[in-house]
């Protein structure tokens, strides 16, 4: 049981990243990976929310949207299937979420609150976190299953974008062609990095 | 002059301010759909309706909408509107929706939907902003149809599943390329058109960073 959970963490934190090799969250991560101390805040806010959000929508979905979900009320509206309505109770969770975890921890949290403090808002239009709850979705994960993929997932993205910053820091020093400075070499390291990577899919 | 102007606000956004290799908006959902050419092609005709849509009730309500939620009524607005646009993939075009999984859904976190709604819709009327939201949609199409073309010929010799490079396996002389099937490759791509664009208008060319 625990291999299972285990490899389900590990698969999320490696070989499936969402950053490098399903490409979310990718304005957020090339917007704000100039340098490793922030890098590292979004990547903490990142993994809080979607250890907290993914298993919120996982809840939702098998609650409430499931064909077959309101089973539960009454035998009446066992027929009904509401997954249509999936897209838009995620993006409402992961919004009103965002806004909660903004108040808890400027009411208990202040110093944590003010070092993240702008990344905060940015990250309910981070595809990431939608990204998430949809492959969850797909992937039929059960509550805890659910909880793992979430937190594994998060710590990818936020392993992903500190190493970018870090090589990005470096970059200062070499001496890259005019027209592919900034955003061009951004992207080949971005690449070079996922092909890294996917070293890992042989785990 | 009306007509000049129209013309800036749709073509303006395809070469000289694209939304991906300029704004550096968008990149999120769409890259991992172009592997093949008709993927690609499905995802920039979505983006676009939502685009264009979202933009123009945006900018048709644009008067009524307080500015303290104005994020959540944008966000409502898209969603629907992608929910719409992924009901009639699935009823029209069964196969392509699975191949694309859950990045239809993503195009509700495309920056580019929602910065354009953010920046052009709620500051102009609803022609103009439709306009804005097709060029922006066409500049994104742009990147995401070349990116789709080089990886499909080079990866499988293919061009919108027809066979154009004849394969060494099947007794041709051409080697598919596999990275280019691979998740890497794209970026790379993305990576040589932001420099050939550069090149070519220098003005685009960082100069900090």
């Amino acid at each position: 049981m625990l291999e299972h959970y285990a490899s389900i963490a590990l698969k999320s934190i490696f070989v499936e990243n969402l950053a490098l090799s399903f490409f979310l969250g990718m304005c957020t991560f090339l917007a704000i990976s100039k340098n490793v101390k922030t890098a590292t805040g979004l990547g903490g806010a990142v993994i809080v929310i979607m250890g907290i959000t993914i298993p919120a929508n996982n809840l939702i979905y098998t609650y409430l949207l499931r064909p077959g979900a309101l089973a539960w009320i009454s035998d009446n509206y066992a027929a009904f299937d509401l997954t249509f309505l999936g897209l838009i109770s995620y993006i409402g969770v992961i919004a009103a979420m965002v806004q909660i975890l903004e108040m808890t921890l400027d009411r208990y949290f202040p110093a944590l609150y003010h070092s993240l403090g702008i990344f905060l808002p940015l990250i309910t239009v981070n595809c990431a976190i939608l990204g998430g709850s949809l492959f969850m979705v797909e992937r039929d994960y059960n509550f805890p299953e659910s909880v793992v993929y979430g937190l594994g997932a998060g710590f990818g993205w936020a392993l992903a974008i500190m190493a970018l910053a870090g090589i990005r820091e470096k970059m200062k020093y070499s001496d890259v062609p005019d027209g592919l400075k900034g955003l061009g070499i951004t992207f080949i390291v971005v690449g070079l990095m996922a092909l890294a990577f996917m070293s890992f899919g042989g785990i | 002059m009306a007509d000049q102007q129209a013309k800036d606000v749709v073509v303006g956004p395809i070469f000289s301010n694209n939304p991906i290799a300029l704004q550096v908006l968008g990149i999120c959902s769409a890259l991992a759909v172009t592997t093949k050419l008709e993927t690609s092609v499905v995802m920039c005709l979505a983006v676009i309706v939502v685009l264009v849509l979202s933009n123009l009730f945006v900018s048709l309500i644009r008067k009524f909408i307080p500015g303290s939620i104005r994020i959540i009524v944008q966000m409502t607005i898209i969603a629907s509107l992608v929910i719409c646009v992924e009901q009639i993939l699935q009823a029209f075009a069964y196969e392509i929706s699975t191949t694309m999984s859950v990045f239809v859904g993503l195009i509700i976190t495309n920056c580019i939907v929602m910065g354009r709604a953010e920046a052009y819709a709620m500051k102009n009327p609803p022609t103009w902003s439709m306009l804005d939201g097709l060029g922006n949609g066409l500049g994104y199409s742009l990147i995401l149809i070349v990116v789709g073309i080089f990886r499909e010929l080079l990866g499988s010799g293919k061009l919108w599943g027809y066979q154009v490079l004849s394969l060494s396996s099947e007794g041709g002389w051409y080697v598919p390329n596999g990275l280019m099937l691979l998740s890497p490759s794209a970026f790379f791509i993305i990576g040589l058109t932001i420099w050939a664009i550069r090149t070519w208008k220098p003005d685009q060319v960082e100069t900090e960073s």
